[in-house]
């Protein structure tokens, strides 16, 4: 079948191409339903990747946050009709050690391989995760972000020691707020605080024990293990902060993306003993962890809501650069599209 | 109940490379018909899809098929007619035979040799026919159009924001299309060949819908050309 790509071919600029697909192979197909555009997304449409990756990269199609309906699956898991969220990680094979996410060999949609500005989506069955149809459809869009909050959170509970009394968010963005809230339904006895940088911002975490600006009075406030949300410029401020107020060997996660080098009081570290981890992406399991976990908790869902900002119609070209130019001027909240192109 | 029409009724009915019918003139791997057939297929609101090619050509077209698409009863191939107008009407006489016309029941009738159709063209006919009864694929005209009584000068230059190039798909409520079909004398068939315009003439509402730019007909060798070009260019970026 002949399929229609919509391809970022350099910055600000995009076009549709065609590719061929063969449906008689053992490729599902699923048709977007809606999708929600991620911070990285909005960085190559904005150019702000450098010279060398947008040259590689470029012609890409976009977007790996997607909800979206199975219009055909020849090994019969789906039915037509089917909810589901395609996990953008392809895994070319499977490793005891490393997760799927973290091996080279993976491919990423909008990142090493086309993303899902497309007519439809051609993925392995394996690859999808059922959704609950009662799941609001635009916090469905952006079910990949929620997994990527779920694999950090997973990662902690095998990294960190037992002591799981006050946990600490940096980050008053978008990943701050779904790493709390997942953190808040994950362990519900744990104090949870969150430091921020925008008062307004740190209003919506309504069920956080506490949410503080970053530079009040918050000096004599200890955590058991934090969570780095931050990333870019501010990365080194917040991580090093963290470093000041953790409790001896506490874990740090690490999950705001820097675009530089980030100096660290790696002698504080020593002397406390602290495990300072990374975390990026997620794998299937991590996908099927945070349904669940949405499933379990309505509540989940009705506090992503709130994450939901322009939902954009997508009919044509010019309403995808619409909603890249929206999700451009966000400082919170998500931009979603509403697949109809 | 929604029924796909694709219409593969063409001329030509040899095998061989210049007598083959443009329909199934290979385009990537496949024939141009089975890319078109697939596009229908994996609409989710396409109950039924019924091909209607020249008769000799029916086991052929089945053998293409069924290379690409499972056989679950959703694909069937019929022969068509000698003009578009009789391979519409076989249309009609398929599904009323098939499935009865029931007045939702939606006909959405698709050229062979248009593979580029899209899931949205394809949703916004469909909801376009239940609400008017008809619609009609259409792009803006880019060119100026111009008219000529005789062949040889003009005689009218239509405003141009008011022009646009029919495509397909053209989709109507198959009941109210066999009534104003069957309402038509046998001079009139003959020479209204779009049943759109059927609609329109009858004083019957035919909706836009908006169709692609690259919604094109595989018509000419150029057009092949370009079809070919548009995947070329594809495989180059992977």
């Amino acid at each position: 079948m002949i399929n229609a790509v919509y391809q970022l071919v350099k910055p600000g600029m995009i076009d549709v191409t065609y590719k061929e697909f063969a449906l008689e192979g053992d490729k599902a197909v699923v048709r977007p339903l809606r999708l929600s555009i991620c911070k990285a997304d909005s960085r190559y449409y904005g150019g702000k990747r450098s010279h060398e990756a947008i040259r590689r990269k470029l012609p890409m199609a976009l977007i790996h946050e997607c909800v979206a309906e199975v219009v055909y699956d020849p090994s019969g898991a789906f039915s037509p009709g089917a909810r589901v969220v395609p996990v953008p990680n392809a895994p070319t094979h499977s490793d005891d050690v490393v997760a799927e996410n973290y091996l080279e060999s993976s491919r990423f949609a909008s990142s090493s391989a086309d993303g899902f500005l497309q007519d439809y989506i051609f993925i392995e069955p394996t690859r999808l995760v059922p959704m609950p149809e009662d799941i609001d459809l635009n916090v469905a869009a952006f079910t990949e972000l929620v997994s990527v909050a779920m694999h950090a959170v997973a990662r902690f509970e095998k990294f960190s020691h037992a002591r799981r009394d006050d946990l600490g968010v940096w980050g008053d963005g978008n990943l701050g707020y779904i790493t709390a809230l997942m953190l808040k339904y994950v362990f519900p006895y744990a104090s949870l605080r969150v430091f921020g940088a925008v008062e307004e911002k740190l209003s919506y975490f309504t069920f956080a024990a506490g949410a503080y600006h970053v530079d009040a009075d918050i000096g004599g406030m200890r955590v058991d293990h934090a969570f780095e949300c931050v990333g870019g410029s501010d990365s080194a401020a917040a991580v090093n902060q963290i470093i000041g107020l953790i409790k001896p060997e506490g874990t740090v996660a690490l999950l705001g993306v820097s675009e530089t080098d980030v100096p660290l009081n790696t002698r504080l570290i020593l002397e406390k003993g602290l495990r300072v981890f990374g975390s990026s992406r997620s794998g299937k399991a991590d996908f099927v962890s945070a349904v669940e976990l949405m499933r379990q908790y309505p509540e989940i869902p009705r506090y992503l809501v709130n994450l939901v900002g322009d939902v954009v119609e997508v009919r044509s070209i010019r309403d995808i650069h619409r909603a890249f130019e929206l999700e451009s001027k966000r400082s919170f909240g998500k931009t979603v599209l509403v697949w109809n192109k | 109940m929604v029924i796909g029409a694709v219409f593969a009724g063409g001329s030509g009915s040899r095998m061989g490379s210049t007598d083959t019918p443009k329909q199934y003139l290979m385009l990537g791997s496949k024939p141009i018909l089975v890319h078109t057939v697939e596009k229908l297929y994996l609409h989710p609101a396409l109950d039924h899809i019924v091909v209607l090619c020249p008769e000799n050509w029916i086991r052929q077209t089945l053998d293409m098929l069924s290379k690409s698409l499972p056989a679950d009863g959703r694909l069937a191939v019929i022969a068509g007619g000698a003009t578009r107008n009789d391979t519409l009407a076989n249309a009609i006489a398929y599904v009323e035979k098939q499935f009865g016309l029931a007045p939702d029941t939606v006909l959405l009738t698709h050229d062979a040799v248009r593979p580029f159709v899209t899931h949205r063209i394809i949703s916004e006919n469909i909801e376009a026919a239940r609400k008017y009864g008809a619609c009609d694929t259409v792009v803006a005209a880019s060119d100026t159009i111009v008219e000529s009584a005789d062949n040889r000068f003009i005689s009218a230059i239509p405003e141009r924001r008011m022009m646009y190039q029919g495509q397909t798909p053209q989709t109507f409520l198959a009941l109210k299309l066999k009534t104003v079909f069957e309402s038509l004398t046998t001079a009139e068939k003959a020479t209204l060949t779009d049943a759109c315009k059927v609609f329109s003439l009858k004083g019957e509402p035919v909706r836009l819908v908006e169709g692609e730019v690259f919604n094109i007909k595989i018509t000419y060798p150029f057009d092949l050309k370009v079809a070919a070009a548009l995947l070329e260019g594809a495989a180059r970026d992977d």
